[in-house]
């Protein structure tokens, strides 16, 4: 219990100082640590020839953004295909099949690292390191970018220059100096200190081939053991970090060679949460409203530690299948013994907290109730969240509790002083829609047609598994209820559909809110007005959230993980 | 105002409410409103479906139960809005009444015709005599009377209304009491303020105003969701063995989707008009009253809204080596000709200080004009005594070859800083002292100003005073800013300054140079009694001219998004009851595990579903009430005000159904 609370400090205590630092990074023309970064910096922006000072709007914002990820795309799908027949191979590993490409490129490219292949077998070191991780560093930087814009445009300081506009539209930044900075500055010198610790506890870090061993016992049938090796750990490092969650070897950070001592568990459950806990602070620093930044992080916490306790007090409860048996204890099928049921639960909840999906233990083997913990925290996807986008949600719920918040107070919608009308209600409600349209319509004709499935479980252990892999790709977290054949057409086909509407309609939907209401009036916040920094607000934030998970989801939970918990029970 | 307050059912016919509800089920009428589209058509399925059993010989009687109640839910929903438009149009009917069979004297230059009031048209004339009643809205253009307006304001004290004034505006209905009058029509037929409200109030003409369409959006995008949900469960229900039953799919959708506040918007809209006009203020538009929740700024004027109307005599300040007695009978013998009720004023303040002093023969008064600012008396004896503004005085003295006392600019500087209005009196070319003349506070608006305070409305007092007098009174009232020395044309200006610092701006205005001001508002507020020009240009219209009502206005306008934002946020709230009801009867004679979640341990999975049906049909006629009257209101900060409806409606909302199903439930029991 008490390593969980040294978690959560030590994350929240690294958090502030990042936080400050991630704000600085994006202030003004050079930004903290200009002076180190600009010279590498300058030299992307000539390299990719683009202009990093000419003013964007938030369709030229959204344009660059998508054209960026469309490049790509097509060139981690063309090197998924023809990694046979290109260098890096040592183990000589043969091209994936298109669907499986498509959807392995698109899951990196949405920052969700949802695999479908098991990457020591299938992926070649080439693959990994110039496909993969290009993607774990970009996309992630490009949720940050996007954050930036849409806070900047939306609660921008009143006290800065106004930003010219750009062909009439409210300009929001520039794409390109934002996700420079964001990848030069943060996330590089970021995963290059945890890549340092974790490679200090013995993670491999080689571009040699496989090693192979010769195992003591040979009576068991096997002559020698083929260990695969790579440069792990800075993969680790950037999956970690960077909320993405593909690790190199298939059973991710269960593997001892991927997550080797208890230290570098440590280190990597606190960089999980992280960079998405700084850029609540960062949003603090940023805006110059603090006490809006501890609100949001006091939501967040809250809706984090009760999560968390109910998957550690659900996995340390006794597995069903052992009840009676002398093994009385906590759940540990599926799980390292090393960690136990309490860190695996805590990363558990966090992973999926964080929209990061990286795992060291299966979920698919929760007990009902911890397994739940994980949709759950997917469904609201929020606490913390993916970097950029999770607090880019945050402020969708923010947008619709300021709506109904006004209403009661007597006012005419309004956020931050700017009025909240049909169009901003129509993006709000787009990018709130689609999420229960996608998962539940999906998982609904997946389970309706079971020649589709290739569920391993009948029954509601067979919903939850549907509407897990759903939720993760929608979700952008990339964890699996593994034990699902899901490397087929259809799950491949449909999981990349829910993975890129997953990822681009809540950032492009309030990138279009922030730029549209940064072009009224804003009125001066006063006593009659709504205040979004206050704790009655954050809790009825919290209230929305909720709200909006459970009716949207508590059918399906009640279905699944519930109904199987209480046929456990009886 | 609190002189016409009917009761909820005044003026209702319950068949023709009824009627209403039941020629309100068209498609088109329902189409207008996709939460009950998604009922209404819930309704037809469930009677279909009961029809398909009745025709296999199943049991058919609970898809015919949940039928009827989904029936009821539409019915209740367009009660509550013929109720409310009823109420609205019996208000306006009533006040439309006064003016029926009215006779008009049309002038056709020097002659005029009887002609019937609703042939006048915009730009007739027509001569009103004494005890006659105003045929059509207009303005004199001839003339002065005193009117008797009890017909529009209740109020029967007589008012003045004169011509070329800012007091020319004449309502139909209301009755001459002196005086003939010539009275421009400024309205056509069934164009009247009036006739403009009832249509507002009136389904078909009524626009959604626009917090209700984005309100309508959310709820167009919840009502989605919930489709999503419900419709997905048949294939997961289905992949378990657990096939929910159709009709009880369908209840489950409407119990979800937020029928409670999208059957009473509706009501909620007009019923906001309808609190407005019984405050006998005219909306022109549904969004005029919305706008009035949001008002940060109330530009007043100072005469009428915060001080009674006419200044009083306080004080007689002599300068030094005059009598005080002189000063006083002088202020008094200047004033004895001055029929403004300051004069009046400064003549009972001498008498009451002893002065007995009294105009002789041949004494020749000296009106007030607007060239000299002066007024006073030129006495048989050669005696010159005059008042006046102060520079108007210093002149005079000083042209006549008198020397003007520094010990006045004094005596004038302390008057000011008091809050009164300094005037000076002399005697030919010597000054003899000042007369006070001091602003009455409206009894009670300090604390009014101190709600709007606590509600974060910032409050502007517009005067021509001199910045010291403006000072304190603007202290003494409890105003938060004010401007001094300001003309009509400078309201402008000053609405201009605040909205472009992002504040809404309401005012009150009656002259026709408030107009562009009124126009430029966000809440233009115009007395009934002001021009043409000012009622043209505000979007409310006041009945009473009582510029207080401002106050009234922004109070009618908060309650109304209230009660709007309240409602959806309790109707979500009771979603989540209806959940533990419905879902475990869905399933639980095929899961039969799930009954663990029947926590409020209803009957049986029909009497759940009934009751929770019933529940959701209920409460909107239940809430009828709160629609109409509003929720009740009272001044805090945003933040209170945002704890407190969060308590009730948001922890209300999700409490109360419990309790309700439940006991619905243990009522269905003893039934079946």
């Amino acid at each position: 219990m008490n390593e969980v609370i040294v978690i959560y400090a030590v994350t929240l205590l690294l958090a502030w100082p990042l936080g400050k630092y991630i704000a600085g990074v994006f202030d003004g023309a050079k930004g903290t640590a200009g002076a180190v970064f600009l010279p590498v910096e300058n030299g992307l922006y000539r390299l990719f020839r683009v202009d990093p000072f000419q003013p964007m709007n938030w369709q030229g914002y959204g344009n660059a953004l998508l054209k960026l990820h469309l490049a790509l795309v097509l060139i981690v799908f063309g090197l998924l295909m023809a990694q046979g027949f290109l260098f890096l191979n040592p183990d000589g590993i043969d091209g994936i099949s298109w669907d499986l490409a498509l959807h392995t490129a698109v899951s990196f490219l949405t920052n969700t690292n949802q695999q479908h292949y098991s990457g020591q077998a299938q992926l070649s070191y080439l693959a990994h390191t110039f496909g993969i991780v290009t993607l774990q560093v970009v996309t992630p930087a490009a949720g940050m970018a996007a954050l930036v814009a849409i806070v900047r445009t939306l609660l921008g300081r009143s006290d800065k220059k106004k930003q010219p506009a750009v062909d009439g539209v409210v300009s929001v930044g520039n794409f390109y100096e934002d996700i420079t900075r964001a990848i030069v500055r943060v996330m590089l010198p970021v995963a290059a200190v945890v890549a340092l610790i974790i490679a200090s506890q013995g993670v491999p870090n080689s571009y040699e081939g496989a090693r192979t061993a010769i195992p003591l016992d040979q009576t068991a049938g096997m002559e020698e053991q083929n260990i695969p090796i790579g440069p792990v750990a800075p993969m680790v490092a950037i999956k970690q970090i960077g909320t993405n969650g593909g690790g190199w070897y298939g059973p991710n950070s269960s593997v001892p060679l991927e997550n080797p001592t208890p230290l570098s568990n440590f280190v990597q459950t606190v960089s999980i949460v992280l960079i998405p806990a700084a850029l609540v602070f960062a949003l603090g620093f940023m805006t110059g409203r603090r006490r809006l930044a501890m609100v949001v992080m006091g939501v967040m916490v809250v809706m984090s530690v009760s999560l968390t306790s109910v998957a550690i007090w659900s996995e340390n409860q006794p597995n069903v299948a052992f009840s009676g048996l002398a093994a009385d204890g906590e759940n540990l099928e599926g799980k390292e013994v090393r960690f136990g049921a309490t860190a695996t639960a805590l990363w558990g909840s966090w992973t999926t907290q964080t929209s990061n999906g990286s795992v060291n233990g299966m979920h698919d083997s929760f007990n009902p109730i911890g397994g739940m913990v994980p949709m759950i925290d997917m469904f609201i996807n929020v606490t913390f969240g993916g970097i950029g986008v999770g607090l880019i949600g945050y402020l969708l719920f923010l947008l619709l509790a300021a709506f109904l918040g006004s209403l009661m107070i007597g006012r005419a919608p309004e956020i931050a002083g700017k009025s909240l009308e049909t169009r901003e209600m129509k993006l709000v409600c787009i990018a709130l829609l689609i999420q229960p349209l996608l998962i539940l319509g999906f998982s609904a004709i997946t389970v309706a047609f079971p020649a589709l499935t290739g569920n391993s479980n009948p029954g509601f252990h067979g919903i939850s598994q549907a509407i897990y892999e759903y939720t993760s790709a929608f979700a952008n977290n990339g964890s699996g209820f593994e034990g699902l054949g899901d490397d087929s057409v259809w799950w491949n086909v449909t999981c990349a559909v829910n993975l890129a509407l997953g990822r681009f309609i809540p950032i492009l939907a309030p990138l279009a809110i922030a730029a549209s209401l940064a072009a009224k009036r804003s009125a001066p916040e006063g006593r009659g007005s709504l205040s979004i920094d206050t704790p009655t607000f954050g809790l009825m934030t919290l209230a929305v959230i909720v709200m909006f998970t459970l009716l949207s989801f508590m059918p399906v939970l009640i279905l699944g993980p519930i109904a199987e918990a209480l046929a456990l029970m009886s | 105002m609190s002189k016409r307050t009917p009761k909820m059912t005044d003026s209702l016919d319950p068949g023709s409410v009824f009627g209403q509800s039941i020629r309100r089920l068209s498609p088109k009428d329902l189409a207008r409103n996709p939460v009950m589209m998604v009922v209404g058509t819930g309704t037809l399925i469930t009677f279909l479906l009961g029809l398909s059993n009745l025709a296999q010989g199943k049991p058919a009687g609970l898809d015919f139960a949940i039928c009827a109640i989904l029936l009821f839910t539409v019915l209740f929903a367009n009660g509550a809005e013929s109720v409310a438009e009823a109420r609205g149009k019996a208000q306006a009917g009533a006040l439309r009444a006064t003016r029926k069979d009215l006779k008009a004297r049309k002038l056709d230059g020097e002659q005029y015709k009887e002609v019937a009031a609703t042939d006048l048209r915009r730009g007739d004339r027509v001569l009103v005599k004494p005890n006659e009643l105003i045929p059509a809205d207009g303005e004199i253009v001839t003339g002065a009377a005193t009117i008797n307006e009890s017909a529009v304001t209740g109020e029967s004290a007589p008012v003045l209304r004169e011509a070329r004034t800012d007091n020319s505006g004449v309502s139909a209905g209301t009755k001459v009491l002196s005086d003939e009058i010539v009275v421009e029509v400024t309205v056509d037929p069934g164009n009247s303020l009036l006739d403009r409200m009832i249509a507002l109030v009136e389904g078909a003409k009524r626009q959604k105003t626009p917090s209700e369409l984005a309100l309508s959006v959310l709820l167009a995008a919840m009502t989605l969701v919930f489709l999503i949900v419900v419709v997905t469960l048949v294939p997961f229900g289905g992949f378990v063995g657990a096939t929910p039953s159709f009709s009880v799919l369908v209840a489950l959708l409407v119990c979800l989707i937020p029928t409670t506040i999208g059957g009473l918007l509706p009501a909620i809209g007009i019923a906001g008009m309808d609190r407005a006009m019984r405050a006998n203020v005219i909306a022109k538009s549904g969004k005029a009253v919305e706008v009035a929740g949001s008002i940060d700024t109330l530009l007043l004027d100072k005469t009428g809204t915060i001080t009674l109307g006419d200044r009083k005599a306080t004080a007689f300040e002599a300068v030094q080596g005059v009598a005080p007695g002189t000063l006083r009978d002088a202020a008094l013998l200047t004033s004895l000709a001055d029929p403004t009720p300051e004069g009046k004023s400064v003549v009972a303040l001498a008498r009451d200080k002893g002065s007995d002093a009294e105009a002789s023969e041949g004494t020749e008064f000296i009106e007030f004009s607007a060239n000299t600012r002066m007024s006073g008396v030129d006495l048989p004896d050669g005696r010159i005594l005059r008042k006046g503004a102060t520079d108007a005085i210093r002149k005079f003295v000083t042209e006549n070859g008198g020397n003007y006392p520094q010990e006045t600019d004094r005596l004038v500087d302390r008057v000011a800083k008091n809050g009164a209005t300094p005037l000076v009196v002399s005697e030919g070319n010597r000054v003899l002292g000042v007369i006070a003349l001091s602003d009455v506070i409206k009894s009670g608006i300090k604390e009014r100003f101190a709600k709007l305070r606590e509600m974060g409305v910032k409050t502007v007092m517009i005067t021509g005073d001199n910045p010291v007098t403006a000072a304190a009174i603007a202290a003494e009232a409890g105003v938060d800013d004010f401007v001094a020395e300001a003309t009509p044309e400078q309201k402008l200006d000053i609405i201009r300054k605040e909205q472009d610092e992002g504040r809404m701006v309401a005012m009150m205005g009656d002259g026709t140079n408030d107009a562009p001001a009124l126009a430029q508002a966000d809440l233009g507020l115009a007395m009934n009694s002001g021009t043409q020009a000012a009622r043209e240009a505000g979007n409310m219209v006041d009945l009473d001219s009582d510029p207080g009502k401002l106050l009234e206005v922004v109070e009618i306008g908060k309650q109304l998004l209230i009660t709007r934002g309240s409602l959806t946020t309790f109707s979500l709230a009771n979603d989540v009851a209806k959940y533990f009801a419905i879902l475990p009867a869905l399933f639980v004679t095929s899961l039969p595990a799930l009954d663990a979640l029947n926590v409020l341990d209803l009957a049986n999975p029909v009497s759940a579903v009934l009751a929770a049906t019933i529940f959701n049909a209920l409460i909107i006629p239940a809430l009828i009430p709160f629609a109409l009257k509003g929720i009740q209101f009272k001044p805090a900060s945003a933040t209170q005000l945002l704890r407190r409806n969060l308590l009730i409606f948001g922890l209300g909302g999700l409490l109360l159904p419990f309790a309700a199903i439940k006991a619905l439930d243990l009522m269905l029991t003893v039934v079946i």
